[in-house]
């Protein structure tokens, strides 16, 4: 049965996890992610959840806190964003080496200084090598849908790895919008019950976890993270074929929009992808050949997908709502860049920095990153590698 | 060859790592699937002092046996036996606490330079 509901971002996450019910939730309260656990903390004070719901008095405890949940045993989660992930840096790195499939929502947010609690993608970008498969998310739905998989994703014995659900925060955390949830029962079926292979309460079967590994194995251990990354990618569209058959919504590594018979392209994460893709539809009447392409898993990077969906285009621009500070453009140009560096068609890339700070990305500004495209396929010539969208210049 | 830690040249190797096993067949996150597996981790290497007993002196009081952080005193029918030289990590503590003053600490240095000469000369 279709059941729309209209909530906010925030509140669609905290009702997957109300429907996933998971047996730990550790978390802190942090502008713009506040509002999932605190609706989420109701959901346990009224019993709708059987949840043992953990108030820490850091980030940095309340990832460490679900590390040790996830290590007992548990379906654990924790939620976060900004300052706060910055905090939980180092716990984070530790949830991946030990191989816990904890989930945890990333209510994107500008790292400070200045201080700023709007909307960017530097606080996801600073774990992009911590070994957590990031997922983003455009509206709510994705956000709602994107928790549900996520568990799945995460606990799949090929990948045991952390996945993190990034939403924009304050553009779709907090704005009403019209949704689709599923019925309690079809998400319980879906996520099934979490059965850890090995696990720190397991007396029968004792296992040591977080051991010291020094030069003699680390290495290895780091390999090891990196095939279940390889991994990930096809579990990742797996979930998502059948996810699509409970609920009619399809997922995959990458969303193309428009790029079959596309000379432009606009690689963009997140919310911005729903403007590029107002734009396209308005240029496409103008008989303008222009697509979107919306990663919507950055780790692991799917380059494959990424160089099959672009290797008609002429011109592409990636979008990154974060800086390097390399002088060389954004997290995810360099990324789409080295993945189309070997395709023979000479695709020209170029970089725009946007929406720092949670500035808004206009419609003008993608539109004039479409005429940019253009001249540089008219002109054959890119001058600027790196530019910046809606700066004062 | 790929450089391990010595430590798996020496004592007893646990059941869920060797030195010749490759990415794909090292446990997952290293984890480690045996109890009480520290004893085979041998951390005597890291001494540079090392407890030397002087039995006469010794009155099997035992208060070195409580005190050794490393359980590195072995005390068998609850009298000193002898020390367990593959994990003391010569804190020197078993000297500070023993009443009678039994325990003396020695170079390592200093030992197996005597060690060298002595050899030197037969
Ligand atoms: S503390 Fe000294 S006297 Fe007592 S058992 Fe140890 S060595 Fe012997
Ligand atoms: S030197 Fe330290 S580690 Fe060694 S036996 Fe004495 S107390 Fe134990």
């Amino acid at each position: 049965m279709k059941n729309k509901v209209a909530i906010t971002g925030n509140e669609a996450v905290a009702q997957a996890m109300k429907q996933i019910n998971p047996d730990v939730v550790a978390a802190y309260p942090i502008t713009p992610q506040t509002e999932v656990v605190q609706i989420f903390s109701s959901f346990v004070s009224n019993g709708q959840v059987d949840t043992e719901f953990v108030t820490v008095e850091s980030e940095h405890s309340a990832m460490s806190a679900t590390i040790g949940a996830s290590a007992a045993g548990a379906r654990a989660m924790t939620a976060t964003s900004s300052q706060g992930l910055a905090l939980m840096f180092e716990m984070v790195y530790i949830a991946s080496s030990l191989r816990l499939p904890i989930v945890f929502p990333v209510v994107n947010r500008a790292l400070s200084g200045p201080i700023n609690i709007h909307c960017d993608h530097s606080d996801a970008m600073g774990i992009k090598d911590a070994g957590v498969i990031q997922l983003f998310c455009e509206n709510a739905q994705e956000a709602y849908d994107n928790m549900i998989q996520a568990v799945r994703i995460a606990e799949h014995p090929d990948v045991l790895l952390p996945v993190s659900v990034n939403l924009d925060g304050f553009i779709t955390s907090h704005a009403l919008d019209v949704l689709e949830v599923l019925d309690d029962e079809t998400v319980k079926n879906f996520v099934g019950t979490y059965q850890p292979e090995e696990y720190l309460l397991d007396a029968e079967n004792p296992v040591t976890m977080g051991t010291l590994d020094l030069y003699d194995f680390y290495f290895e251990h780091k390999r090891q993270q990196v095939a279940a990354m390889e991994a990930a990618k096809k579990v990742i569209e797996e979930v998502g074929r059948e996810y699509e058959a409970i609920s009619g919504r399809k997922y995959g590594l990458i969303d193309a929009y428009k790029l079959d018979d596309a000379d432009m392209a606009v690689v963009v994460l997140n919310s911005a992808a729903g403007s590029a893709k107002g734009v396209v539809d308005e240029l496409r009447e103008k008989g303008l050949k222009v697509g979107v392409l919306k990663p919507r898993v950055f780790r692991p990077f799917p380059f494959e997908a990424i160089q099959d969906a672009l290797k008609g285009v002429k011109a592409v621009a990636v979008l990154d709502r974060a800086e390097t500070f390399s002088t060389l453009g954004g997290p995810m140009f360099a990324d789409v860049r080295t993945a189309l560096y070997d395709l023979k068609n000479d695709i020209k890339v170029v970089n725009y920095v946007y929406g720092l700070g949670g500035r808004d990305l206009r419609l003008e500004d993608v539109e004039k990153v479409y005429d940019d495209l253009a001249n540089i396929i008219k002109t054959g010539r890119a001058d600027k590698f790196v530019n910046y969208l809606g700066l004062r210049e | 060859m790929t450089p391990f830690n010595r430590n798996f040249g020496q004592g007893k190797r646990t059941k869920a790592v060797r030195p010749d096993m490759n990415w794909e067949e090292i446990t997952k996150a290293g984890n480690v699937y045996e109890p009480g597996n520290a004893n085979t981790y041998e951390t005597g290497d890291w001494r540079t002092i090392r407890p030397v007993w002087n039995k006469d002196r010794c009155i099997h009081c035992l208060i070195c046996w409580r005190y050794c952080p490393d359980a590195s005193i072995i005390a068998t029918d609850g009298k000193f036996d002898s020390f367990d030289y593959k994990h003391c990590k010569g804190c020197g503590i078993c000297a500070n606490v023993c009443p009678v003053h039994a325990i003396d600490m020695f170079s390592e240095d200093e030992m197996d330079r005597q060690k060298e000469a002595k050899r030197n000369e037969e």
